[in-house]
């Protein structure tokens, strides 16, 4: 995974509550099986539309999504994150975040960064009244930046921690694989197992 | 210290106490007793194992099955869809590289993957079980902690069987009283997450208990911690009790013997300490729950079948009101149409939160002697071969079929309609699934959330209707109890 440390490019305002994974991408672009190439599938139904924010100049080459609360909502499919990042959005900010997509984004190296509402409402309103305007979000310092706007955003250490240092889960808890042989000794034998497989 | 169940169940599965205290605390690594794979989350995470070289740990805690994609007609003929086609072969190339238990199309075990888990006695209390698909939180019921994963989690416990996770908050979910007839599980949980929101349970594992939860069958309580999703929590459980062993028993993966007793010795500690706090308290008083139904584009948008289709004036909040707005648009609705004079298409009546025996039970007992609108489309889609099986041999599939549903074979289907089965643009639906989203069931589709007793009486009148708007039916009970 790459390092996160700061990232700018155009802002992207995305006027919308409730935006859930089945608008981040649907479901009939899940049937594929490799991890890339989800650029097409990003926003698909809503890309239909011309009016629709990515059809329009000069947003279609955005980085930092701007969104109303509850992002990320509805099913779990990671996806919704490969297809944000295959477009090219480096960061969503929105002022509250589903916890699975919140869990996905950390570990794509999508920074998830939640920003109180009425920061976001400023956002908007000089991305829209200056279209292009870019955002620099950093993770250093919390801060994110957009025009005369500079606000602060909330992510947790741990999972800025990994941002900043590019650390891949399973390589982490590997370095503890002791632990939990360890752990496997201690489990009562009548925790069901599937295999040898019993049937009805 | 006094604990809640879900704490319960986190405490005894932690392998590594993350680093540092309060705020700045690193995840613990908790273990994972059961894994449960379906072939839409899981190529790419097997796609990592390879290219990293890495084993899958334990394939005796693995278990997989068809169900998002698979057709549910003609499931003898190779899938006509080529994607869907390759993502299950792609399923049954990798479960055999990596000695992946799988039930396979055809198979009698195969099914949505939460129904399946249970039905083989997988799913037990005190477990933690995870899946790369949210509504894993349906094994709850049994007092499991239960949750859905992303890919890379699900690449993750493939390689270790642990996850890292944050402790979360709990939420105890209070549902007192004793339900109405015609009055059911899906009805209490879209109550719940009409009151608590589509984001109120979020960062909580929800606890569900009370005498009406108490009083719930195993499939009732599935239906109830399924939906937790819905409510933004990523799970929701309800402590075991005597309705849980007497499930349990004698299935095929339930221990047995002296197992058995020494796992109902520790089952019987799993339940909430009576000084144990929750972070938050939710009350919802069953006695006066009326049959309740989703009339916009998330599930928290509900109301109860008597009442009317709320105005977007009703919402204080901006955000909720221009939700509403949007909602109305694309369901075609107008504010004030009584619930109950809206047409519907067609009725489902399957998905993971309502597709097990006793919801085809209570709707077969529902059109048993009556006749279907003819305008109106109905499948029924059992939750697993078993369930098929089991329903036939019960005489169900007739039931269905003499009224003039179609009887399909197992999976998902028009729940999320990755397989043919969807609805066309602009049709209306009432569906026993869970996702009211747009184009969730098929591009343009409108979806009303609702229990399986209310879609069987809404495909006899043809609009939303609870069962009690019906006539009084031929003598239907007691056909049921003499053939029982
Ligand atoms: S039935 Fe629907 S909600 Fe359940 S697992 Fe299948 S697609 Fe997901």
């Amino acid at each position: 995974m790459e390092k996160f440390s700061t990232h700018t490019g155009v802002g992207v305002p995305l006027r919308q509550s409730n935006v859930d994974t089945d608008q981040i991408i649907p479901a009939v672009y899940l049937k594929r099986i490799t991890r890339t190439g989800f650029e097409d599938a990003l926003f698909a139904a809503w890309r239909k539309d011309p009016a629709f924010i990515l059809n329009q100049e000069p947003f279609s080459a955005g980085s930092v999504l701007v969104a109303g609360p509850d992002f990320g909502t509805g099913s779990s499919r990671e996806h919704a994150v490969w297809a944000l990042k295959d477009y090219g959005f480096k960061a969503v900010l929105s002022s509250r975040f589903a916890d699975i997509f919140r869990g996905n984004s950390g570990k794509q190296g999508l920074l998830a960064a939640e920003v109180a509402q009425d920061d976001i409402e400023l956002i908007w309103k000089v991305l829209e009244n200056a279209p292009g305007t870019e955002v620099t979000v950093d993770l250093g310092s919390k801060t994110v930046m957009c025009g005369n706007v500079v606000a602060p955003f909330e992510i947790d250490d741990y999972t800025r921690w990994r941002l900043l240092e590019g650390l891949d889960d399973i390589g982490l808890t590997l370095q503890h694989e002791e632990d939990i042989t360890a752990y496997e000794a201690t489990r009562p034998a009548f925790k069901p197992k599937t295999l040898p497989a019993r049937l009805s | 210290m006094a604990k809640t169940l879900a704490e319960k169940v986190w405490d005894a599965h932690v392998v590594r106490k993350g680093d540092g205290e309060g705020a700045n605390a690193q995840p613990d690594l908790l273990y994972i007793d059961l894994h449960l794979v379906h072939e839409v989350t899981s190529p790419q995470a097997f796609e990592g194992l390879r290219l990293a070289g890495r084993p899958l740990r334990r394939p005796d805690l693995t278990i997989a099955t068809e169900d998002h994609n698979t057709p549910t007609l003609d499931i003898d003929k190779p899938i006509a869809d080529l994607t869907s086609r390759t993502q299950i072969q792609t399923l049954r190339n990798n479960c055999k590289e990596f000695g992946v238990r799988l039930h396979s199309l055809g198979d009698a075990e195969q099914g949505i993957v939460h129904v399946v888990g249970p039905q083989l006695g997988l799913t037990q209390p005190g477990m933690t079980v995870v899946c790369g698909d949210s509504h894993t939180s349906t094994h709850g019921a049994f007092g499991a902690l239960a949750m859905g994963i992303g890919t890379s989690e699900v690449e993750h416990v493939m390689a270790t069987q642990t996850l890292s996770l944050k402790p979360f908050k709990t939420m105890a979910i209070n549902v007192e009283g004793t339900l109405r007839p015609g009055v059911s599980a899906k009805d209490i949980i879209l109550a719940v997450i009409a009151k608590i929101g589509t984001g109120g349970g979020q960062g909580y594992v929800l606890e569900y208990r009370g005498s009406a939860i108490r009083a719930l069958s195993m499939e009732a309580r599935m239906t109830i911690c399924n939906m937790s999703i819905e409510a933004g929590a990523r799970a929701g459980l309800v402590a075991p009790d005597q309705t849980t062993y007497d499930y349990m028993y004698g299935r095929p993966h339930a221990p047995q013997g002296a197992e058995w007793d020494a796992a109902v010795e520790y089952w019987n500690t799993l339940r909430s300490d009576d000084e144990a706090t929750f972070d938050v308290e939710v009350d919802l008083d069953a006695d006066t729950l009326e049959p309740f139904v989703t009339w916009g584009t998330n599930p928290g948008q509900g109301v109860s079948l008597s009442a009317k289709v709320p105005s977007p004036e009703d919402f204080g909040d901006e955000n909720a009101k221009a939700a509403a707005e949007r909602a109305l648009q694309y369901m075609g609705l107008e504010a004030g149409t009584p619930m109950k004079e809206i047409r519907v298409d067609t009725v489902f009546l399957g998905s993971c939160t309502n597709s097990r025996m006793e919801d085809l039970r209570a709707a077969a007992d529902i059109i048993r002697g009556r006749t279907k609108d003819p305008n109106i489309r109905m499948l029924v889609v059992p939750g697993s071969a078993r369930v098929r099986l089991e329903a036939e041999a019960e005489g169900l599939d007739k039931v269905f079929k003499d009224f003039g549903a179609e009887w399909r074979f197992a999976g998902c289907s028009m729940c999320l309609g990755m397989n043919p089965d969807q609805l066309e643009v602009g049709e209306r639906c009432a569906s026993t699934s869970n996702r009211n989203f747009e184009g969730r069931q098929g591009k343009g589709g409108r979806t009303h959330l609702v229990s399986p007793v209310v879609a069987a009486a809404t495909a006899v009148r043809g609009t939303l209707s609870s069962p009690s708007d019906l006539d009084p039916a031929p003598e239907s009970a007691a056909v049921r109890s003499s053939a029982a």
